[in-house]
């Protein structure tokens, strides 16, 4: 059983301006970045799942030269309005961090 | 060519390292250039005008700022200053640089850039159809602009006029963060797509660093690359955390919007030169159809008192879910009680944030998280103070005795750390837009003033 943990030396959410919500995910190394992207864990319908967002509205971006995969949405909640609980967005990753990777090639876990 | 640019720190007043600035300086930048707001930190600094960072933190960097600049003779371009980038702002912050340039007896020309935009030239630019929603804009309307406090983003173009008209020193108002670092090199004629990579990569400082820090970055401009380099002691760059900066705080890490066109990173590529040094080159700018400037807004949505309060028995947890819809039909009852009708339930917002268990994401938690503590954080919004207080003094008393059905007797249900439990938190903001105006000259929604010190 493998996390996000054995893949990223660095999980991280953030606002990208008030109105969207935006995931990095840099990974460990190469082998790691290839893991990831070929375990195909983060696609639209997780984010759409988990976020409440429409899978069309979802930006997903793999950055070899960084070794991130980068996934932006509509903010769930407009920063600092009434009922917004994280004005950075900084904690919104959590959940993510708390699945099961599957279909991971043995061999490529950190 | 070369043109060095010193980018000393991320943010004015978060307190650079001086010995990092100090080998930025020895290097004979053209220009220093820094932004002292965002939008990050929330609609409050826009919507109050009251800058995030004090007056203290912030003089104390511009004074090594202004000092270095008369030692160098080179221009100093602030951006966004005050965080929000208000007229308020930037008045703030001139204020603190007509006392240092006094102080330290410094003379030079200085010039003030303005974005607040009026609410006349608001509703004549919407009722023209010239606003444009960005992705995910909320809706508007044209009475928005009546209750609301809007500013512009410059461009490159206002900066470039005051460089033009001789200023020493640039305080801007809303600034694309970018346009500060890419001012100078493109009025210059360095190559657009350079420029702009260029500026993307050194405007949060050593962000990009290893180990990020609010310290400075020194960039070597030349016609076909540029070389940035970090400044503090210990610190270190390599090819991929430079590359991965083009992802922080931004949707796409390979398009970045400007008012003049949109920068394209599709092709950079970058080399490490040494342990502190990167190269990088092949970014293009691609110019937009037409200019656009976009603008950012906030409006007062009420006032607020919060209330903090904590629960360890497992029976308390178990109900309290159950109980708080039953105690919002309560406060609401109370509230028509209490105010004799002359205050409406429905304006009035009581919410139950239950830290332990599910308050921090902003969507339902995936699974159950089974909490043996709950902290509770009760918010009253209301639209003005003092209604926010009085419902809150019986939230707060109301909301410890909520009955348990399994305990016969009074029970306090929450432990509150105050006396009072309730403190008044003043006004809470709310951003009102994302979208861009279209179809003005790139310097026609600032107004500049210059002055000799």
């Amino acid at each position: 059983m493998t996390t996000l943990l054995d893949y990223c030396s660095l999980v991280r959410s953030k606002n990208a301006g008030p109105f969207t919500l935006t995931f990095d995910f840099m990974c460990h190394d190469q082998a790691a970045y290839d893991a990831l992207v070929a375990s195909g864990f983060l696609n639209r319908e997780l984010f759409a799942d988990l976020y409440g967002a429409d899978p069309a509205d979802i930006l997903l971006v793999n950055h070899p030269l960084a070794l991130a995969v980068k996934v932006s949405l509509p903010r769930p909640t407009v920063q600092g309005d009434l009922h917004d609980g994280d004005c950075y967005a900084g904690q919104q990753y959590a959940p993510l961090m708390d699945l099961t990777v599957s279909d991971v090639d043995e061999e490529h876990q950190a | 060519m070369e043109l060095r640019i010193l980018a000393p720190t991320g943010a004015l007043g978060a307190g650079f390292d001086a010995a990092a600035f100090r080998r930025g300086v020895a290097a004979r930048p053209h220009v220093i250039a820094c932004d002292a707001g965002s939008t990050d930190s929330g609609p409050a600094a826009l919507g109050s005008g009251s800058p995030k960072l004090s007056d203290q933190a912030v003089a104390r960097d511009l004074r090594l700022l202004l000092t270095a600049r008369d030692e160098l003779g080179v221009p100093l371009i602030i951006g966004s200053c005050g965080t929000s980038g208000r007229d308020t702002g930037v008045d703030r912050v001139a204020a603190l640089v007509r006392d240092i340039a006094a102080a330290e007896d410094l003379r030079f020309k200085l010039a003030l850039i303005y974005s607040d935009q009026p609410t006349d030239r608001l509703q004549r630019l919407y009722d023209t159809g010239r606003l444009r929603p960005l992705p995910h804009a909320p809706e508007i309307d044209r009475e928005l602009f009546t209750r609301s406090h809007t500013v512009a983003m410059m461009g490159v173009e206002p900066i470039q006029e005051a460089l033009g008209a001789g200023c020493e020193v640039v305080l801007a108002g809303r600034a694309s963060d970018t346009a500060l670092f890419a001012a100078l090199p493109r009025m210059l004629g360095a190559d657009p797509g350079l420029t702009w990579h260029m500026a993307k990569t050194i405007e949060c400082g050593a962000a990009c660093a290893i180990p990020p820090s609010a310290n400075g970055l020194l960039v070597h401009l030349r016609d076909d690359h540029f070389d940035v380099t970090t400044l503090a002691e210990g610190s270190r760059l390599t090819p991929r955390s430079v590359a991965a900066h083009t992802l922080y705080e931004n949707a796409d890490p390979y398009r970045v919007a400007e008012p003049s066109g949109t920068l394209d990173t599709s092709d950079a590529t970058y080399e490490a030169i040494d342990e502190r040094t990167v190269r990088a080159r092949g970014a293009r700018f691609v110019p937009a159809d037409g200019y656009s400037n976009k603008l950012e807004g906030a409006e007062l949505v009420g006032y607020q008192t919060v209330i903090v309060g904590g629960v360890r028995d497992q029976v308390v947890i178990r109900r309290l879910p159950d109980l708080i819809p039953f105690a919002k039909k309560y406060f609401a009852d109370k509230i028509l009680d209490v105010f004799d009708g002359a205050v409406d339930p429905g304006d009035v917002d009581i919410d139950f944030r239950l830290y332990g268990d599910g308050a921090v994401p902003a969507t339902a938690e995936p699974e159950p998280l089974h909490p043996r503590e709950l902290g509770v954080l009760i918010t009253v919004t209301a639209p003005d103070q003092a209604t926010a207080h009085a419902v809150a003094t019986f939230v707060a008393h109301a909301g410890s005795h909520l009955p348990i059905p399994e305990y016969d007797g009074l029970v306090s249900t929450l432990a509150y750390p105050y006396s009072p439990p309730e403190t008044d938190r003043g006004p809470l903001y709310r951003f009102t837009l994302h979208h861009v105006v279209t179809g003005v000259g790139p310097t026609e929604l600032f107004r500049t003033t210059t002055e000799e010190l």
